[in-house]
């Protein structure tokens, strides 16, 4: 398990940000992006995925969370 | 010599790679790359933030230098306790030039140094006692001094010291922060994680101090993060700020303070000058409290108008139009200072081997003034460092990360550039071999370089480094041919008479 934060950019994408290994990417794809479910499997614009437990959209960004690591890009 | 095909740049880094044995050549190749701007992730053409190899000559720094010398050390009324063996504080001791106003030795104390200055019996026994006394000591000595951090050295984390306990037990008893840093030199491979444990021992012993207490805020409240004033460029960049309608609550590092710090949380934006040693905290900040950061760059003129036009985004017309007039008002002296410098150094290039943010941020004032930037690197840099730079440098430019001794010599030997911008340990070196430096850590002792009046003294001391006469007189005059030796020589009478 990683801590991860997750936060939004100027224009409202998601970024992807690994403090312990000072990595910052950009978030291609989250599997639940919806009022009542968020997270799931999110993969990262280098190849990594992670993956958070679906929980409800959180109020504001950003956000640090537990991840778990599916795939590490490196 | 400038200009490479981006074949020739490749053939160039091959040829230097070919001295190591094949591990080496290797592992290193990975940290030299040609840049490409269509490359849209650093880690694909460049590998940082990596252990450096045994035996190379690395100009690295340590995790200590990382937390003392540049994140807790500008902090100037606190003392910042060097905890362990004498040398680490001493030989670093007032190195870094960050200027602040103050009396030393009462109020402030960012020159001295102060040390436990561990013996054979305190590895042997453990330090504690001996730091706790050094703590009431500095207490009775220094009584204006507002905070103490104690910034581990290596054998601190070696021998297992509880300096967590002293310290805490030490705080309660004068009733002052008093921060233990973990930043043994050991940890990490390079300054950088200095840096992110020193941001983290600020968020967890510092930051959260104020929160909940009154604060008389306005609606254009900033702080400036990550300048360390080097010559005064915090002063340089904070007037600017000023002068667009701002309010600069607060100041990180350089001629800052504790209640500085402590007050950072009230602001509504944080603005980000170095991010490689500073955005640990900003980021935190933007989750705790929703401050957003800006990272903005204040070396050259058309970089600052970007800047300053980027930071009046975050805010209302009133200082975008102050972001307009303080442009609008720099802007003659900007053009005569181009004027005066552009034509002399018009077509010259430069190769710049630095850390933190300067190796991408000064190309824009490099460019300002004519000048081509033909190869960069990092010392310490991550691969957010590089994203951040390919889009800034030229195609078919050099990127070489924590370069060695031996691959920066041979790349600037083949690459003749017309000035270097590097560190004092590579000043001696291309300087004998006829290469003008300028020192981009300390600014040579100059500066301030950032903001509009930093840029006329960065301009001065470009073309006084690179016009200086000395750089004509390299052949000696048993090697002249005749007839050009007696030109100089009827030239130097002539001066004498």
């Amino acid at each position: 398990m990683a801590n991860i934060m997750v936060r939004k950019t100027a224009v409202g994408a998601y970024s992807f940000y690994l403090p312990k290994r000072d990595l910052e990417d950009a978030i291609v794809s989250l599997e639940f992006d919806s009022a009542d479910k968020w997270g799931g499997e999110i993969r990262l614009n280098n190849g990594g995925a992670y993956y958070i437990e679906p929980q409800a959209p959180p109020a504001r960004f950003p956000i640090s969370l537990r991840a778990r690591r599916l795939d590490a890009a490196e | 010599m400038s200009e490479l095909t981006r074949e020739e740049t490749e053939a160039l880094i091959q040829e230097v790679l070919e001295v190591y044995p094949e591990k080496a050549r290797k592992d290193r190749a990975k940290h030299l790359a040609v840049n490409d701007q269509s490359v849209e992730q650093s880690k694909k053409c460049i590998t940082s933030n990596r252990k450096s190899l045994p035996g190379v000559m690395t100009v690295r720094g340590c995790a200590y230098a990382g937390s003392k010398g540049v994140v807790w050390g500008p902090i100037k009324d606190m003392i910042h306790v060097s905890h362990g063996p004498v040398g680490c504080g001493q030989y670093s001791r007032a190195g870094r030039r960050n200027y602040y106003v103050g009396t030393t030795g009462v109020d402030s104390f960012g020159t001295m140094n102060f040390t436990s200055d561990f013996q054979e019996k305190d590895i042997v026994f453990g330090g504690d006692k001996k730091l706790a006394k050094l703590l009431g000591e500095i207490e009775l000595l220094f009584p204006l001094h507002k905070g103490i951090s104690v910034q581990s050295e290596c054998p601190i984390g070696l021998i297992g010291d509880d300096i967590e306990a002293v310290s805490k037990k030490a705080g309660k008893e004068m009733n002052k922060p008093i921060v233990p840093v973990r930043c043994e030199g050991f940890r990490g491979v390079s300054q950088s994680l200095g840096h992110h444990i020193a941001n983290d021992s600020i968020r967890d012993w510092v930051l959260d101090k104020r929160d909940g207490q009154a604060f008389e805020a306005t609606p254009y409240d900033v702080s400036i993060i990550g300048d360390y004033n080097i010559g005064g460029d915090a002063w340089a960049s904070r007037i600017l700020i000023e002068e667009m309608g701002l309010r600069v609550v607060s100041q990180w590092s350089g001629d800052g303070t504790l209640a500085e710090i402590e007050k950072t949380p009230k602001v509504k934006l944080n603005l980000l000058h170095c991010y490689r040693s500073m955005n640990y905290i900003s980021r935190h900040m933007e989750e705790k409290y929703g401050i957003p950061w800006l990272e903005y760059n204040f070396f050259g003129p058309t970089k600052i108008a970007e800047s300053l036009r980027a930071i009046a985004a975050h805010f209302d017309d009133h200082i975008k139009e102050g972001a307009e007039r303080v442009i609008a008002r720099y802007q003659p002296m900007m053009e005569a200072v181009i004027a005066k410098y552009k034509p002399r150094l018009q077509g010259k290039t430069v190769m710049l081997y630095v850390g933190g943010l300067r190796p991408r941020h000064v190309i824009g004032a490099y460019e300002d003034l004519g000048m081509q930037v033909i190869g960069t690197g990092y010392e310490f840099a991550h691969n957010d460092d590089y994203d951040r730079t390919i889009k800034e440098m030229g195609n078919a430019t050099l990127l070489y990360d924590d370069a060695t001794g031996f691959e920066l010599e041979e790349f600037i030997k083949r690459m003749k550039p017309d000035l270097v911008g590097s560190g004092i340990k590579e000043k001696y070196v291309f300087q004998k071999m006829g290469i003008p430096l300028r020192q981009m850590h300390s600014w040579d002792y100059s500066g301030p370089y950032h903001g509009y009046d930093g840029f006329a003294i960065f301009a001065r001391d470009m073309d006084m480094a690179i016009a200086n006469p000395c750089w004509s007189k390299q052949t000696p005059p048993w090697k002249k041919q005749p007839e050009a030796s007696a030109a100089v020589e009827e030239g130097e009478l002539k001066k004498v008479a």
